[in-house]
Order: structure tokens, then sequence, then C-alpha cells
């Protein structure tokens, strides 16, 4: 067992899969010279060289759409988006190309390719660099989504989604990259579509992933020193969803409260809403309720990014009110 | 702070009410125990007090609205206070009695006679729509309700807008029972009092019984009747059931004859088979006997319908069926759904005679006694011992009166007496 920063798992993640499958190789911007933007890549091209280490030209559309080429003719790219927010720049290829190629080829060309970078917001990043991608990539048939909250789960994930013979949408956060956590010095791997319970209570469900795990995790702490017990969910990957993790906690609890960095509409977390009250209704003693960001581009301002989030002053009285607590 | 004051229920069997006359004005302060409001209740015009004191805010039911029980009738506060109306009234409670009625029927019966069975017209649903007689409840306390036989009406919602939630239902199940009205001096008690939770089925009983006893103005005719042609034909019938190798071929019970007979009387005497419906009096086009059954929690009256239509074994077997299920505890709400008119039979337990209450909104009930060896003058004067049966008929006499009682009763003797008429 090792204590790793999430960006040094995500690093082992990669090179252990390059080092046992020649056919990986990774591209985006600054991952080689320069280390990868935020590090992630740090020592990769030293130890793997040009040809499978590979800075690519400011064009997200363009590197993509090759790495989609470079899939169809057998190789497994992994593409890194220097954030997700660039990374809609490429959204023709990742959705009309990467998502529905094995469909439009009728089986012929499988896309095993992962697609990775930070999605959200970090710290003052404004309008145009904070933004969360998972509620429009879920929506695409063809595309894995995986999300993870820590180093361990980010290792494990990795790994599976460059082993997944699909295109697979891997979502980090610059504001985790520095998070350290234990980390098993043996190699494993993490199945896409099986939760993680991260902390066992019988009176609320909060599901939350990525970046909100967190909070989730501080509200329950905050309702603990009351005697109330928090469940807190993390799915990890969204698209296959752990469905049956999230009923048997309402099945126990009776309530639930979802937390999302992303506007409400058409989100992941309506999603969750719809199968928890169509599966669950009658297991339900509250409405299903949502912590999600303001509906407004992301200000600048230090206080109204704060205000924007989910963070834990708003989440805790929409928890009390599922509660019935005054 | 501001208070919401709702319609009060100011008599038993009050379930809506109306405005007379509002005895203050908004703005007029009021002290707590002064009349506030008259109130026009199914008996009278009563000033009501206020239960509590300052001014008062805001009117919100007009004169002459008719409003359930529990619907707000102002606001009072502090003089010139702020309040949030929507806050007050979505924490305000709603009250059982403003829920309106049952959605459905549930057992019931009486004290000496039985009494459960839906009309099949809807004498009920007039006060029911006064409010929508929507109950709202989170889908989990209602599958616990369901789940525990707990009528949701029953049960005071602490969620918002009075919503029920899991915890009530936790709590109506623990506690829920009203105060008792005696207390027994402890020094002279052998042992505890035994305070008995009312069982859903008890509460109905209590409320139809009372609603029976109450709307329905009873008067009580009694006659005898000469057995001996009813149990000659029942010791055959019994005769034939013992020897026949077809197992659907059930013994037959003296209710069974009894039942028989009264249908075919009710099919002649369509007055007696009748309803009060406030407005009209219905004669029902079919007759349905209701039965009373004894069970230890109470009583039922499940209904064997079109009981007139039916030969003497097809009333034996379903009364047989019916009693089962009673007893299982299975009969659905299709069992007690339409019956026209109830028996209720104490014969078996020697009981000579009674009289029953009616089991609204049917318009008459008859109380059968045991069929007891009795002397008899005969025609030519001399004393015989005859088996006599006694049956009282309570009747509602805002749909029957004395003579069309004794004219039903008239009939039903003379199918007891000679089974042949009813051919």
């Amino acid at each position: 067992m090792s204590i790793l920063t999430y960006r040094e798992a995500l690093g082992r993640a990669m090179s252990e899969e390059m080092t046992r499958d020649p056919k990986v190789f990774l591209m985006g911007e600054e991952v080689a010279q320069y280390n990868g933007a935020y590090k992630v890549s740090k020592g990769m091209l030293d130890k793997f060289g040009p040809s499978r280490v590979i800075d690519s030209p400011i064009s997200e559309g363009g590197f993509a759409g090759l790495g989609v080429g470079a899939a169809m003719a057998g190789l497994r790219p992994i593409i890194e988006m220097m954030t997700w927010n660039f990374g809609i720049q490429a959204f023709d290829q990742i959705i009309n190309h990467a998502a529905k190629m094995l469909y439009m080829s009728a089986g012929q060309f499988p896309i095993p390719m992962v697609f990775r970078g930070p999605n959200g917001a970090a710290h003052m990043l404004s309008a145009q660099h904070s933004q969360t991608v998972e509620g429009m990539l879920t929506q695409v048939p063809g595309l894995k989504v995986v999300t993870s909250a820590n180093p361990s789960d980010g290792y494990g994930l990795l790994k599976t989604s460059i082993r997944d013979n699909n295109p697979v949408i891997f979502l980090e956060s610059e504001m985790m990259y520095a998070m350290k956590g234990e980390v098993d010095d043996a190699e494993f791997l993490i199945p896409l579509g099986q939760g993680r319970l991260m902390r066992e209570g019988q009176h609320v469900t909060l599901i939350a992933w990525a970046k909100m795990v967190q909070r989730a995790m501080d509200v329950a702490a905050v309702f603990a020193e009351q005697g109330i017990e928090c469940e807190v969910i993390d799915p990890r990957s969204l698209r296959p969803l752990d469905e049956e993790m999230i009923f048997n906690s309402i099945r126990k609890t009776h309530r639930c409260v979802i937390i999302e960095e992303a506007y409400q509409a058409a989100s992941v977390g309506s999603w969750i809403v719809e199968l928890v009250q169509r599966v669950c209704f009658d297991e339900l003693d509250a409405p299903v309720m949502r912590v999600s960001n303001e509906f407004v581009p992301m200000p600048y301002a230090e206080n109204l990014e704060h205000r924007v989030l989910p963070e834990v002053e708003r989440i805790i009285p929409v928890v009390k009110q599922v509660l019935y607590m005054d | 702070m501001a208070k919401i004051i709702v319609m009060p229920k100011l008599s038993d069997t009050m379930e809506e009410g109306a405005v007379a006359n509002w005895l203050k004005k908004e703005g007029e302060s009021i002290d707590e125990g002064q009349d506030l409001v008259e109130i026009e209740t199914d008996k009278a015009t009563m000033a009501f007090a206020s239960n509590a004191e300052g001014v008062v805010l805001k009117i919100l039911l007009e004169p002459k609205k008719t409003a359930a029980l529990g619907t707000p009738l102002c606001v009072i506060g502090a003089k010139g206070e702020k309040y949030n109306l929507e806050e007050l009234l979505s924490k305000l409670q709603a009250a059982p009695g403003a829920k309106g009625p049952a959605p459905k029927p549930a057992a019931t019966s009486s004290t000496s006679a039985p009494a459960s069975s839906p009309t099949p017209q809807s004498a009920e649903s007039k006060s029911a729509s006064t409010n929508g007689g929507r109950v709202k409840a989170s889908p989990l306390a209602k599958k616990m309700a369901a789940d525990k036989g707990l009528d949701l009406t029953t049960v005071q919602g602490s969620g918002p807008a009075g919503r029920i939630v899991a915890k009530d239902i936790e709590t109506a199940n623990a506690g829920g029972r009203s105060q008792s009205m005696g207390t027994t001096n402890s020094s002279f008690a052998v042992a505890a009092d035994r305070v008995i939770p009312l069982s859903m089925m008890r509460k109905t009983i209590a409320k139809r019984l009372l609603q029976g006893k109450n709307e329905a103005p009873h008067f009580y005719l009694t006659v005898s009747a000469d057995m001996t042609r009813m149990n000659d034909w029942r010791t055959r019938l019994n005769k034939d059931a013992e020897s026949s190798k077809d197992k659907s071929v059930v013994k037959v019970s003296v209710n069974d004859l009894v039942t028989m007979a009264v249908a075919k009387a009710l099919a002649k005497h369509p007055s007696v088979n009748a309803s009060w419906q406030q407005d009209s009096i219905i004669e029902f086009g079919g007759v349905h006997v209701c039965m009373a059954v004894a069970l230890p929690t109470g009583l039922v009256t499940p209904v064997i319908r079109h009981t007139n239509l039916l030969s003497i074994r097809d009333i034996a077997a379903k009364a047989k069926e019916l009693a089962g299920k009673a007893k299982d505890g299975k009969l659905t709400n299709e069992d007690y759904l339409g019956g026209t008119f109830t028996i209720s039979n104490l014969g078996m337990f020697g009981i000579e005679e009674f009289t029953a209450i009616i089991n609204p909104p049917q318009a008459a009930i008859l109380a059968v006694g045991g069929t007891m060896v009795t002397p008899v003058v005969n025609a030519s004067g001399d004393i015989v011992a005859k088996p006599i049966m006694k049956m009282t008929l309570s009747c509602d006499h805002r749909v029957i009166d004395g003579a069309m009682g004794a004219q039903f009763l008239k009939t039903l003797v003379e199918h007891i007496e000679e089974p042949m008429t009813m051919l």
C-alpha cells in the first residue's frame, strides 16, 4: 500500500497499461515534453518515447479525430483533453464518430479508446473554463462515462477504461489532482457499473460523484453529530450506472438527495430521480431532491463561484427538508 | 404569533358547517372565550368562542359558504402583525374530520346487531366532495398504512401541507388512543384497567352505528312465525345433502331459510328494500341481503347478491363461503358492496328476541331470535306445542311507515309458515 496523489495514481495506471499493451499510446496538448499541463503524464515521455507519448497541436477536433482513426486501425489511444472545456471542440469526433463508428460500420470497427481530462469548475476559471460534460455525454449511445473521487478508484477505473473496447469518457478534476490516498501496490482493476458505498447510514441516501463525493461526506459528518446517519453512494461510472446499489439504499433509507456539479435540467441527477421514482415509488417518504449548480454562467469572483456550486451550506437545508426536520 | 382558526366540530354528526354570521370584523380585537362567529351546523346555529386572543387579521371564509371540518375560517394575531398566509396554511395540519369520509366502506356492526354495507348509490358522496377528500401521504406512508390496515383519514400528517409521512404512521400505530371516559378508583381495582386501542373495525362500527341510530328514526315491529314446515323442509334438504354423492350440495341452516324468505318478501315489498337519500328515497332494483357474521374483533356484514333469485342451496353455499372468508379475515371490499337489507340472527345463542340498529344507508334490518317450543292456542282452541321463532324488524321511519313494515312481515311469516308460497 502506498500513498499516491490522484495525478500519480492516474499516471501509474496509464504507464502500467502502456507497458502491458504496446497498442496503447497517449496523445494530447503538452502531455510529452511538458509532462502534462497537470503533470499526470510526468516521466512517461522518457519511459515510452515520442512515438507513444505524443504532443499534439492545439486542435482538439484534430487530435481526437486522429485518435478515432488510430482506434479504427487497431490501436488503443488515450486522448487527453487539457480540460473538458476544450474537449467541447472535439464533440463532433466524440459524438458522431467515436460513439457511432461500431454501429455505423455494422460492428466492423470497435473504438477502444479513452478521452480523459479534468471536468467541472476548478478555482476562479470563470464561465468558459468551469463546465461539466457528463450530462451531455451520458446522453450519447455508444459512450461510457466514468468518474472517480479518490486516487485508488481513479487508478482502478482508468485501467479498466483503457482495456474497454468502447470509447470511454474519463472525467477528472483539477481540484483533485493533488488529493492523496492509499493505493494498493498490487495491480487491480475496478469494473465499470459498480458504485462505491462511501458511508453507511439508515436515514437518508446522498448520491454524489467526482468532487461532490467529498461534499456529501462533509454533510454526512455534520448530520452524524446530531445522530442522523447519511448513507453516501458514489456511483463512479455514470454509464453504465449501478442502479441496484442506489435502489437498495433507498429501500433502506426511504429518502434521497442527489448532489451534482451540473445544471438541473436533463442532467445525470435528473435521470437518477426518474429511475428512483419509477422503481422505488412506494419506498419514498419524501420527494427526491437535488442540489445542483445555480443556472448562470460560472462567475469569476470567488464568493460568487462558491455560491453557484453545490456547497455544504446549500446541501444541509435540502437534506433537512427530506428528513422533515424544521 | 398569528394563528388560523378552523371550522370546529360542534356536534357528533357534524361533518361540515357554514358561517352564519361573523360576530367580529377584520381589524376588530377579540379575547379568548369571546364569541367570534356563528356557525350553522347540521343541527343548529351556534356561536363559537375564540380560542385565541388578538386581532382578527383576515377572514378566510365568507358567510353562507359550507365548508368541511378543519377548513380555515380566519387568522387571529397581534395588531399589525405581518404573517405569511401560505406558510400558516401549510403548517396547518389537516384535521381528520377535514378530509371527508373514508373513501371505502369498511366492516361494521352493532352492539346488538350488525351492520355494514355501503350503498350501491353514493349516499356519502356529497360530504366527500366538499374539499376534494384527498389525503396527502408519502408513498411509503401509504404502503405502511396499507400493510397495517390503518385508515389514512384517521392519521394526522406532520409533513408540509399536512402530508402524512412514515413517522406519522409509526406514531399512529403506537399511540393514538383517545382518553378514557371514566376512570376507576385504583383502590377498588383488582387488576389494572386494560386500555384497548381501537381497531379500524371497531372505529367503523362505532361511527356507522352511531350514524345509523342518530340519523334514522327507528321503530320496531315484532312477529312470531311457526317454524314447523320450515323445519320439515330443512330436515329433508339436509337428508338429501347427507345422502348426495355431490359434495357441492351443502347443508342448509335455519338462517339460510330465513334469508330466502326475507329475500322473496323484499322482492314483493320494494318499499322496505330502500334507502333514505336526503333529497329522495331509493327503492333498490335488486335484492341483496347482508348477513351478520360475528368475529372475535367485531362484526361484519358481507352480502349475498341477488338473494331473491338464488335457490336455497345457492344461498346456503354463498353464506358458508362468506362466513368462512369472514373468519379468515379474507373478505374483500367486493364482498361488502351493494347490500340493500340486513339480517342479524342471535338464535343460536338462545336469544328469544332482540332489536337491531339499522345498517345505514339501508332502511331496515331484521333481528331473528331462536326457535323456541312454545304453547300456542290453535284454531280449535286447544293448547299445542309449536316451534315458534320471533323476529323484529327495525325500520327507518323516514322511508318505511308502520303499515308498510307490517305488510312486509305478513308476507315474510307466510313464506316461513308455508314455504310453498315462495315459489
